[in-house]
């Protein structure tokens, strides 16, 4: 973005690389995302979209080069300060869905015993579960509250997930293809779930799609990654860079058809 | 005329034909019993039902001369205590050690290599050191019962809590979790139905164990029982002491199923 801000950007990549071995992933990514943007990650399979958002959530670690969260070096493990959705499974089975989400209350329980077995008792369980509620009233779930996660439909499930991150009040929250598996109906309602929560919340949001029409539908803004050079004979030598990095609404339908273009010149290539 | 693999039997078809085979078995062994009964009518190898009657009626409604104690009902809480001290004790240690192997890389390193190995000594091998250290009283049996069941166990819940999507480990540490808390709230409250059904596996061994250690030293107990009569060939006693333990088995079994039913319904729907 060519925008020049006063605000101190919430993250910041600095020649950020990211490599298995020999093979590159991610090479030089240089970019500033401040708080309040919804960046949409679109690009092909393999693209390192994926990695990045590991590297974000701590799951993996940065190769050469920073990746910087409010000022400091992002921590190397996850932490509630970045909350994450899963395309599945990240919510608790054997919980019911207020206890689900009024669990991130119940890891802070100080003392002798809340750090042991993370559980609270009485008012404060009450008082925890009030405040689940409250969360489960914003992602439409109130009236599913005692009921169980395997209950629940793949779009109720992914609601779930949200609020779980959403009692945190993480600073930014990182959505991992979180309606890649839901049927095309379901997955607009969820569409305006995000906006509208991103809307009323300030959250920031990173969310990872192989759906380019999603990546250009939701968000501020659009990173699309892909290789910009290409070895056929050693194909891990080059990683992916940002290609295009475009504020959305704002976008021609010329810069649409070039993307797809070169998403579809890549499929057919994969193929 | 539907293909065999298409044809199902209806509900009370397969009542039915779930209980001929066993009509099937008892007449088999009248019309057996009473050929052999006809030839030498002290034939004691396939006692007639008469018999075995009064053979329950002596052992199980008749004080024993001796001590006056009923010995069927004697020998049934010896075992039934054997059994179930031994398979709580490793229920306890498997519990434990496998989910901590199988959620603590660090203590997975030093302990599943010595695990592997415990589980490949044959137990009934180290009977004979069993009695030598631990003597010829209660100690003894448990404690091989114990020592049979319990590699299988550890490595079962071992692999159980590696089955857990790493999802759920994420996202518990957004949410702030400390690796106690997730042991507490996350790992091992999923674990206990997983625990039930590698119990209700290891049942058969840990009969078998029981067995064997009562045949060779014990003053009481069915396996006790069993082997003391078949000195003087008393196929009578014989026969009603092995259908009841696999009474026993299927009731202890069943129980375990109903247990696990009743206390963890979300993990029975989830399947």
């Amino acid at each position: 973005m060519t925008k020049t801000t006063i605000q101190t950007p919430l993250i910041e990549l600095n020649r950020l690389t990211k490599s298995y071995g020999d093979h590159i992933v991610l090479d030089q990514l240089n970019a500033t995302v401040n708080e309040g943007e919804f960046v949409t990650l679109v690009g092909t399979s393999g693209c390192g979209k994926s990695s990045f958002l590991k590297l974000l959530l701590g799951t993996e670690q940065v190769s050469q080069g920073e990746l910087i969260l409010d000022g400091q070096p992002i921590h190397d493990e996850p932490g509630p300060d970045r909350g994450i959705v899963f395309q599945k499974y990240s919510v608790f089975p054997h919980l019911n869905v207020r206890e689900n989400v009024a669990i991130g209350r119940e890891f802070e329980k100080k003392g002798l015993f809340g750090p042991v077995f993370g559980r609270l008792f009485g008012k404060e369980r009450k008082k925890a579960l009030e405040e689940a509620d409250h969360w489960l009233e914003a992602v439409g779930l109130k009236d599913a509250g005692y009921k169980y996660p395997h209950e629940l439909s793949g779009g109720m499930q992914q609601r779930l997930a949200i609020a779980q991150a959403l009692i945190k009040h993480p600073r930014i929250l990182l959505l991992d293809e979180p309606f890649g598996a839901l049927d095309p109906g379901i997955r607009k309602d969820m569409h305006k779930l995000v906006l509208d929560l991103w809307k009323k919340h300030k959250l920031t949001i990173f969310m990872v799609t192989h759906d380019l029409h999603e990546g250009f539908y939701l968000g501020t803004r659009l990173w699309v990654f892909d290789k910009t050079r290409h070895d056929p004979h050693a194909p891990e030598r080059y990683g992916s860079t940002i290609t295009f990095d475009l504020p959305v609404g704002k976008t021609d339908h010329q810069d649409y058809q070039q993307i797809k273009q070169s998403f579809d010149k890549s499929i057919v290539e994969a193929a | 005329m539907k293909r065999l693999i298409n044809q199902t039997p209806s509900r009370p078809w397969l009542v039915l034909l779930g209980i001929i085979p066993f009509i099937i078995l008892l007449l088999t062994y009248q019309w057996g019993s009473e050929m052999r009964k006809a030839e030498n009518p002290r034939d004691k190898l396939l006692p007639s039902f008469t018999e075995i009657h009064q053979a329950v009626d002596r052992m199980a409604f008749t004080p024993s001369k001796r001590t006056g104690e009923y010995l069927f009902w004697k020998d049934t809480q010896s075992s039934l205590k054997r059994l179930f001290t031994g398979i709580a004790i490793a229920a306890l240690i498997g519990l434990v050690v496998g989910l901590l192997t199988g959620a603590i890389p660090l203590l997975s390193a030093p302990l599943t290599p010595l695990v592997t190995a415990i589980s490949l000594i044959p137990p009934m091998a180290i009977l004979p050191m069993l009695f030598i250290v631990f003597g010829l009283g209660e100690l003894s049996k448990v404690v091989l019962i114990v020592i049979g069941i319990t590699p299988f166990l550890i490595r079962d819940l071992y692999q159980r809590t590696k089955e857990l999507p790493s999802e759920q480990l994420v996202k518990a540490q957004t949410l702030g979790a400390n690796t106690s808390q997730i042991m507490f709230r996350v790992v091992l409250p999923q674990l206990l139905p997983r625990l039930l059904d590698a119990v209700r596996l290891s049942l058969g061994a840990a009969w078998l164990f029981l067995i064997a250690a009562e045949a060779i030293a014990a003053t009481d107990g069915l396996g006790y029982r069993i082997f003391l009569v078949r000195r003087y060939m008393s196929m009578d006693v014989i026969l009603p002491y092995v259908v009841w333990i696999t009474f026993l088995a299927f009731v202890l079994d069943w129980l375990l199923v109903k247990l696990s039913q009743k206390a963890f319904p979300w993990y029975h729907s989830a399947k």
